[in-house]
């Protein structure tokens, strides 16, 4: 006869007492964690004041976004002057504006906090395409394996050997030109008119959406390999799981971490990417303002005013800075063993 | 080994063919044709034009035709004949009357005269060049970083190369470039703000002949700009894995047995701790051939940025074809060399 299982004091505290009077979820412990670290609170509080400058935009902003005054081109208040004393002897004086007038006499500051909405959007939405996308096809192609998971990872190897810059450039091209003059009603029609509402931001997300999601395919499909052998899911599917609760109730939400860790330190590609698009023209639609396209008008007049591209450079850079000390927080928080190593 | 490397060139053939035939179609879905003026063309010329270039023939016909062209050697009686109909890239003598020629991109467009092979051997030397160097600026400026912050483990040398490295991810290329030029051709007057100072001929058609100051001042801004990004990603996967390794047991054994400190180092930590920085090579080259675009945009580098961007509003189809083609042939090779390359580093990597 066996001994009955018994518990006794060695599977507790010293005292007797139980460890923990309540299990921690691995999303509570990584949330402490995530506080702890400094770096990860400065880049997540300048990512919140940013997103509530963004929101609250219409009411921050001292100017409409698109309000020329023409007779104030490229004028400068006396701060700026002292920070940049070359302008010193063409610059014009108005303390109208907190960093100046760009070419045709748009207040700076206004156009980059309307700026941060763009970089923002881009920042969230992004991922969620790429997540969507990546993490469907990764978890069908790791979960079912065999020939159709060889056949779709060949598909994620043939997506991979396109240099990923020229093909949205090409794919904007395509949406752009495609949906230009559709008949009004059609299908074409509302595509266009969703475009033209987001200031010309969908077809971007879709550009960004449809090249990003292979890395993501191929790091789900990895975790969901390795979780799938597991003896908890073996379990499920002794008792009679069906593929559909065994996907969604033990394999993503154990592979969900380092995806997430993956998506948050992809953010600042993704915001660079929009911020290019729009400093070589085919970004966002004028005169909606972007980082990039206002880097890119700032730059033809660099030598004169260099107030006029070093703001939005700068806001775009701190941007960026802030989703990567929150993307490596997340990961320490997420992954303790890569902990001092990475 | 061989018979991974050949089944990789193969596969290699079909990803090619992929990526032509999903750019084609892509490229002929838009709507509006390459000569589409602001003035209408009128339409015989434009029927013209159309049969010139083959436009008029079925989708089918057209892209068989650019397969052939570009794939397949051709015989032909002579050399270089100046048509633009006939300029291949590659053109290998036999005999004064037989020459094999290979990949014929075909005419431009925009331009009557000039090939897209005339594109390639003016403005791809540049963008390569432009790569290269920024592949050196990353290595050299990131595996020092990497080694010393995994040395100095937790001192302000670690923290310093960190900085550096977190600036270096976090401030993009559109960035990095007006504010350079802000600083170093305007304020201060160091180096000039755009251009690039090598011309043609170059060296084996890609290496700049002089590589003197007056290469330099121009090419020196833009490679730091496009390779501080990528020397950051290196330095952190140096000093990551470098504190991996130096922590292995093989480390101490060597410490134990008396070898010096530097040999420990420089012969067992760097070498194996050089692995995983081998295996980000791969998708680092492809993060800088896509790179030189954004760079060559900011600092107005003549290279192949410019032309892929106008052919593609221009619907130039031969350069947009031509340019994706390469820049895909380009990244599947580097990343079957890193393959490769990563099997002799370690061993126990066996791909047969």
């Amino acid at each position: 006869m066996t001994k009955p299982v018994t518990l006794d004091d060695k599977d507790f505290g010293a005292g007797g007492e139980p460890i923990s009077q309540k299990g921690e979820s691995l999303w509570q412990d990584s949330l402490r964690r995530l506080v702890r670290n400094r770096a990860a609170v400065i880049g997540g509080s300048i990512i919140l004041i940013l997103l509530i400058g963004a929101l609250f935009a219409n009411s921050i902003a001292p100017y409409p976004f698109a309000e020329q005054t023409l007779v104030d081109q490229n004028k400068v208040p006396q701060w700026i002057l002292n920070m940049f004393p070359t302008m010193k002897p063409y610059a014009q004086l108005s303390s109208d504006y907190l960093l100046g007038a760009d070419y045709v006499g748009r207040d700076l500051f206004s156009r980059i906090l309307f700026g941060a909405r763009v970089s923002l959007t881009v920042a969230f939405i992004g991922p969620i395409i790429s997540l969507i996308i990546g993490v469907t096809y990764g978890s069908i192609s790791g979960y079912f394996g065999g020939k159709l998971d060889n056949l779709m990872m060949r598909i994620v190897d043939v997506l991979y050997a396109f240099p990923s810059l020229l093909f949205i450039i090409l794919l904007l091209a395509f949406f752009r030109s495609t949906f230009a003059r559709p008949d009004p009603g059609s299908f074409t029609y509302g595509i266009s008119q969703l475009d033209a509402a987001t200031g010309g931001l969908l077809f971007i997300f879709i550009g960004i959406g449809l090249t990003a999601w292979e890395t993501m395919a191929r790091l789900t499909r990895g975790q969901v390999l390795s979780v799938r052998e597991k003896e908890y899911i073996e379990a499920a599917r002794t008792l009679g799981a069906r593929d559909t609760r065994i996907m969604f109730k033990h394999i993503l939400p154990n592979v969900v971490g380092p995806l997430v860790v993956a998506e948050t330190l992809a953010i600042p590609g993704y915001i660079s990417t929009e911020a290019f698009l729009s400093f070589i023209g085919i970004g966002v639609n004028p005169p909606t303002p972007s980082w990039g396209s206002m880097i890119s008008d700032g730059a033809q007049v660099i030598r004169t005013y260099p107030n006029q591209a070093v703001f939005p450079a700068l806001a775009l850079a701190i941007t960026m800075f802030a989703f990567n000390f929150l993307g490596d927080g997340l990961r320490d928080a997420l992954d303790p063993r890569l902990r001092g190593t990475q | 080994m061989g018979r991974f490397i050949i089944r990789r060139l193969l596969y290699m053939v079909v990803v090619i063919l992929v990526v032509s035939f999903i750019t084609f179609g892509l490229m002929h879905a838009v709507p509006g044709g390459p000569f589409d003026a602001e003035k209408a063309l009128p339409p015989d010329i434009i029927k013209n034009l159309e049969k010139r270039y083959h436009l008029d023939e079925p989708l089918v016909m057209q892209y068989l035709r650019y397969l052939n062209a570009v794939f397949i050697p051709q015989f032909s009686s002579e050399g270089l004949t100046g048509d633009v109909e006939d300029d291949s890239l590659v053109n290998i003598k036999i005999t004064d009357t037989f020459w094999i020629k290979w990949m014929n991109f075909g005419p431009t467009f925009s331009s009557r005269s000039r090939t897209v092979n005339d594109i390639f051997r003016q403005q791809l030397p540049i963008s390569v060049q432009l790569g290269l160097n920024a592949l050196f600026v990353a290595l050299i400026l990131g595996i020092p970083l990497g080694i010393i912050s995994a040395l100095k483990q937790n001192t302000i040398f670690d923290y310093l190369s960190m900085s550096i490295a977190i600036f270096g991810v976090s401030v993009p290329v559109i960035v990095l470039g007006p504010l350079m030029i802000w600083i170093f051709a305007v304020t201060l007057k160091w180096v000039p703000a755009t251009g690039w100072g090598a011309q043609p001929p170059y060296v084996l058609g890609v290496f700049p002949s002089d590589l003197g100051w007056k290469y330099w001042e121009k090419a020196l801004m833009p490679s730091i700009a496009l390779g501080l990004g990528s020397s950051a990603i290196i330095a952190r996967l140096t000093r990551a894995s470098l504190l991996q390794v130096i922590r292995e047991d093989y480390i101490r054994t060597a410490r134990a047995k008396g070898v010096k400190e530097s040999m420990v180092i420089v012969r067992h930590a760097l070498k194996n701790s050089m692995i995983p920085v081998v295996t980000i090579l791969g998708p680092m080259i492809a993060a800088l051939v896509t790179g030189t675009f954004v760079t060559e945009l900011t600092f107005g580098i003549p290279g192949m940025g410019k032309y892929f961007v106008t052919s593609i509003t221009n619907r130039d189809y031969p350069v947009i074809m031509g340019t994706i083609l390469l820049y895909a042939v380009f990244l599947v090779v580097a990343n079957l060399l890193v393959d490769i390359m990563y099997a002799f580093l370690d061993p126990r990597i066996r791909y047969d």
